[in-house]
């Protein structure tokens, strides 16, 4: 079966209250893709996700899945597997009896149902756990259960609504990876609705970083967080550093505490870089300040550092040496890594 | 350890109103079983009451557990999608349904049931039917099924349980009856043995609605204390007691589990 891309085009949403949730959107999720929908709460990127579900229907504009169009048409006959962010799991069923569910609905017999099952408890690690009730199940069992039962009927489509956001730290690591390669070997097209760019950055193709019920930009991990398209997306996906330009010098760019390396020919008001992307230098650097504190946060440490600018510049380096609060601190930047941004 | 004295007389007295309320229901079940209750213990116990009871009155015992069930179906059918509904729809005009279901509760019973009377007691096969009295209960007993089955659907995450179903395929009738109805399943149950309960204890509307082709057991009741020797009156008391007091302990029990249900 080959993946199919989910098109929206032209969706509107408003709500009962009069908020516009999603203003005209387009966008185009390609077949086989991981797709993840990252924003602020009320960015509109469960709203997207429920358009593309089915749960909501768009007040303009149309969703295609393939060349079908699926605007009119209620989730139940999208074919769509979903993840929801509790889980939403039958508490009167036990996991087999979630698993099956979508099975029985499509009616399969008793001998398929149970194959389908037992490769599915296979394929998210729980094999034995069938007759167990949910309320036996740890979050991360739960979590993937809902991911069994969501795929259990073979879906066109996967849409997971912040899948990892009830787990705690530890493990929605662990089940991002897992998730992750579960992703990459089904090959299904998929779309996951996130706060966390952590997550959006491990788990998508490309993000969608929503503000406002407007796309902010959508592209791939690695270019929204170098290149973002505006400063409402630089600050979502990390933290930002912002030298406002004094001068043009000959070799580069005049700011507060020293001169950056700027080699494009236009001189831009202000520049900016992330905070690892300062180095720590023992003699000369580009910028020279003193340092204010430092956090020490085991792989690495933030360092805020003083070059008499209106903010202190955050540095996170991994070299873990201690500093002395007040000592001088010279920094290095590497050229390619300062970028621009339209307001 | 030495009791105070104010823990005797709390003691005492707490002993003292039990034995106040208590003490009646025990001295109508003993007069049930007495030989003659006016002579008193002394002239033995018997079981010839229950038994003429049983012969005179047995077919108001049957109409009764009859009418409960019948009842407690009929209730279940109207009631549970009601409550579905109200839950679901939760605006002014669902808020003011709610109040008047209860109205039938609130009202005394001689007042719906000469309303009833009123508008169908001209349909005389209808009229003389034990479904006459049905009707009656139905309306009274209904808001104590929907009220608890709405507290559980309200508790219950059930919108997204549906959304979920949903997105495995199922139409809105499959998501009723696969994942809302089981999921409702402790309050369906919690009200249905209360409106058994009170479909058997009903007297108010059933006495007016009632012919006496279709006499329930409290009317019978109320017709042997009437009518009868006292200790048939007690015997009958019996017979509804022995019929009651265990759905009164499946109630409390149904009650307990949903309790606990509630803090896992």
């Amino acid at each position: 079966m080959t993946a199919i891309t989910i098109r929206l085009k032209g969706c509107r949403k408003a709500f009962a209250d009069g908020t516009v949730a999603v203003h005209n959107l387009d966008l185009t999720v390609e077949g086989g893709e991981t797709l993840a929908i990252l924003g602020p709460s009320g960015c509109g990127k469960t709203t997207t996700l429920r358009l593309m579900a089915g749960l909501e229907r768009p007040d303009v504009g149309q969703v295609f899945f393939g060349d079908q169009d699926v605007t009119r048409l209620p989730i139940e006959r999208r074919d769509v597997g979903m993840v929801f962010q509790n889980y939403a799991l039958f508490p009167n069923l036990d996991v087999a009896g979630n698993i099956v569910y979508g099975l029985k609905i499509r009616g399969l017999s008793a001998l398929e149902r149970n194959k389908r099952c037992d490769e599915l408890l296979e394929l998210v690690g729980l094999h034995n756990h069938g007759r167990r009730s949910i309320h036996e199940l740890s979050g991360g069992q739960r979590q993937r259960v809902a991911l069994a039962r969501a795929l259990a009927p073979r879906p066109k489509v996967l849409l997971l609504d912040e899948p990892l956001a009830a787990l705690d730290a530890q493990l929605r690591e662990r089940l991002r990876s897992e998730l992750n390669e579960l992703l990459r070997g089904l090959g299904i097209t998929s779309v996951f609705v996130t706060h966390d760019q952590g997550e959006a950055m491990a788990l998508g193709d490309r993000i969608l970083v929503m503000e406002q019920g407007r796309v902010a930009q959508l592209a791939s991990p690695r270019e929204i967080y170098q290149q973002p398209a505006n400063a409402f997306v630089a600050g979502f996906v990390g933290n930002l550093n912002a030298f406002q330009v004094i001068a043009q010098s000959p070799r580069g760019l005049t700011v507060c505490g020293g001169e950056l390396p700027w080699q494009a020919g236009e001189v831009p008001a202000t520049v900016y870089c992330r905070p690892e992307h300062l180095r720590v230098m023992d003699g000369e650097g580009h910028l020279h300040g003193r340092l204010l504190a430092q956090f020490f946060q085991g792989a690495q440490s933030r360092l805020l550092v003083d070059v008499g600018g209106p903010q202190p510049l955050l540095v996170d380096s991994s070299d873990n040496q201690q500093h002395a609060v007040g000592a001088p601190i010279a920094l290095a930047i590497t050229p390619h890594m300062l970028f621009t941004l339209n307001a | 350890m030495k009791r105070s004295s104010l823990f005797v007389l709390q003691l005492l007295f707490t002993l003292l109103v039990c034995a106040f309320m208590l003490v009646p229901v025990l001295l109508s079940l003993l007069a049930g079983l007495t030989r003659n209750f006016f002579v008193g213990l002394s002239s033995g116990l018997t079981f010839d009451w229950l038994v003429q009871v049983w012969q005179a009155y047995s077919p108001t015992v049957w109409l009764s557990l009859q009418l409960a069930l019948a009842c407690a179906v009929c209730v279940c059918v109207v009631g549970v999608p009601a409550a579905y509904a109200l839950v679901r729809m939760n605006n002014r005009f669902s808020r003011a349904f709610e109040e008047l279901m209860v109205l039938p509760v609130a009202m005394p019973g001689l007042a719906s049931a000469l309303a009833l009377l009123l508008t169908y007691g001209q349909f005389g096969a209808f009229r003389s039917s034990w479904l006459f009295i049905l009707v009656g209960h139905v309306l009274f007993t209904l808001p104590f099924l929907v009220r608890p089955v709405m507290a559980v659907m309200q508790r219950q995450q059930l919108p997204v349980l549906e959304e979920a179903a949903a997105s495995l395929g199922a139409g809105p009738i499959k998501r009723f009856f696969s994942v809302v109805v089981p999921n409702c399943r402790a309050g369906i149950l919690a009200g249905v043995l209360m409106v058994v309960t009170l479909s058997l204890g009903e007297f108010n509307l059933t006495w007016m609605l009632h012919t006496p082709m279709t006499k329930t057991l409290p009317v019978g009741l109320a017709d042997s204390y009437a009518s009868a020797r006292l200790e048939i009156a007690s015997a009958y008391t019996l017979i509804f007691l022995l019929m009651i007091v265990p759905l009164l302990i499946a109630l409390q029990a149904i009650s307990a589990r949903l309790s606990r249900g509630e803090r896992r």
